[in-house]
């Protein structure tokens, strides 16, 4: 069991109360995930520079800072507990490499020109509060409170998964052919961190993405090629979807209204969102792509 | 008696309804702010009437006997789930194996019920204004599903003796179920669901039935070499 949730804004009437909306949603998904929590949330896209969302576990943030200073060009750090956020004009390829090659225990888990991921091991109530949520504001976001059942409890285990640029995944459910398909998209170049299976899904969706297919056609030849149970929340840039799996086990509500588009995997995380219960609420049917943006 | 679930715990709220003193005549209750909270009026054994204004989580009116319960709203996974008797009556949606198990009483959805409706029913009579999603009245044993709208895939998979009626159209039929013969019995049986209901524009005589062949029942002797 895992929770799941997301939100993504029609108008900017909620924009700077994305964090708050999402961490009361994160809050009362405690009982579905009480190990790890994660979130990721789009802001304003940043034209000149890369946003990197980097773990530094237990370095020192100082330690951190001295030596990352002298490897990308002109940073901006920004630390949020455990996590920070490295704002450069320097392209993904060469930090990616500078913070392998020359950090110990660190980890990369996103980067984008809008996108900020946060995911950390223990209570989502602990998790939201640490990271601050409350005070950030964005277009859309996503989260997942999680209840480990195939892989251990760890950051790298944590969602959402960041594949590519501005990508990311959340993931209720379990993938019964991720060892084939992570082989199969390991051959094709993509790089994997984990052994989790939500983390080759999320792999599968950048895959496809960088072939220039869209997010909802992605998704729908992923019903065909991931096999298990899931329900997926996947945002981009300046898009969001969900999809859930055609045996549909794993529940989502939506709840829609002229100014955003919520979904959650039960009612009770929506039940305090602004005008819910005027919202057009539904649960997404099995085996189809929902999708909003582009 | 108005139960406040922003004032009051799920779980004080449910043992005030549980162990209501048979003594005092308390018997209509007001539940507000529920906020899809999980097992909301599990486990009634007595006679009252209860209204919940809101959407609810889970299993709500699980194994319910004698209560009478109106959710003005959406009701989540396994709403009135092995109700034994009573009556449970939801106004929005209803989400997944909606009486599921239940032996007895009525469940009336007056919107749809998403997949796996009425999944191994033991002689609860289901009506569902709208449509019902794939694998409903899966394995299901006895009683009654009514639908006003279509069904979605695997309609009755492996049924034993519920009577499925269908008012529109079915994706498709589950193994072992078949459309079968409405009779005067069953016209006149479906004519007092419909009524019960509340539902006034539909005629019996318009529905399908559908029931089990029967052929899953016993081992077939052909197929001995098989093992």
């Amino acid at each position: 069991m895992c929770g799941i949730v997301g939100v993504y804004l029609k108008t900017k009437k909620f924009e700077k109360d994305l964090g708050k909306i999402l961490s009361e949603m994160l809050n009362n998904m405690e009982s579905r995930g009480p190990d790890s929590a994660g979130f990721a949330l789009y802001k304003t896209e940043n034209e000149k520079n890369y946003k990197y969302s980097i773990c530094i576990n237990k370095l020192n943030f100082d330690d951190f800072r001295k030596e990352i200073i002298k490897k990308v060009k002109k940073p901006t750090i920004n630390q949020f507990s455990d996590h920070v956020i490295l704002i450069t004009s320097d392209e993904p390829k060469k930090v990616i490499k500078v913070i392998n090659s020359e950090f110990t225990n660190i980890s990369l888990v996103g980067y984008g020109r809008s996108i900020e991921i946060f995911k950390q091991v223990g209570n989502p109530k602990d998790v939201v509060k640490k990271f601050k949520l409350e005070t950030f504001s964005g277009s859309h976001g996503i989260g997942h409170t999680r209840m480990a059942t195939e892989s251990a409890i760890t950051t790298d285990g944590s969602h959402p998964y960041s594949t590519g640029e501005d990508e990311c995944l959340v993931h209720n459910g379990s993938l019964s052919n991720h060892n084939n398909l992570r082989r199969e998209l390991k051959k094709q170049g993509n790089i994997f961190n984990s052994e989790n299976d939500t983390e080759v899904a999320a792999g599968y969706v950048s895959n496809s993405l960088s072939n220039n297919k869209s997010l909802k056609d992605t998704l729908i030849s992923g019903l065909k090629d991931l096999d298990g149970f899931y329900t997926f929340i996947t945002g981009t840039r300046k898009g969001f979807a969900v999809v859930r799996d055609e045996i549909a086990c794993k529940p989502a509500v939506i709840a829609e209204t002229d100014d955003y588009v919520s979904i959650a995997s039960e009612f009770q995380a929506m039940a305090h969102l602004p005008s819910v219960n005027s919202a057009k609420i539904f649960e997404p049917e099995p085996g189809i792509v929902y999708s909003w943006g582009n | 008696m108005e139960l406040d679930l922003k004032k009051l715990k799920l779980r004080s709220i449910n043992e005030t309804l549980q162990n209501l003193d048979r003594k005092k005549n308390e018997r209509d209750f007001k539940i507000i702010n529920p906020e899809g909270s999980h097992a909301l009026c599990a486990g009634l054994t007595q006679d009252m009437n209860i209204n919940i204004k809101g959407h609810v989580g889970y299993y709500c009116g699980g194994m319910n006997q004698k209560a009478n319960i109106t959710i003005e709203g959406n009701a989540g996974t396994g709403v009135a789930e092995n109700m034994m008797s009573g009556k449970v009556h939801v106004k929005g949606n209803a989400s997944q194996s909606a009486g599921a198990t239940a032996h007895g009483g009525m469940l009336i959805i007056d919107g749809d019920a998403s997949s796996r409706c009425g999944i191994s029913m033991k002689g609860i009579d289901i009506v569902v204004k709208g449509s019902v999603g794939h694998m409903s009245g899966f394995m299901s044993q006895s009683g009654n599903l009514i639908v006003c709208g279509d069904a979605g895939e695997a309609l009755g998979d492996s049924l034993y003796e519920t009577n499925i009626y269908i008012k529109g159209k079915v994706k498709s039929l589950g193994a072992d179920c078949v459309e079968k013969k409405m009779d005067k019995n069953h016209i006149k049986k479906l004519k007092k669901y419909l009524k019960e209901a509340n539902i006034k524009n539909l005629k019996a005589e318009n529905f399908k039935r559908y029931g089990s062949a029967r052929k899953l029942y016993n081992f077939k002797i052909d197929n001995l070499s098989s093992y």
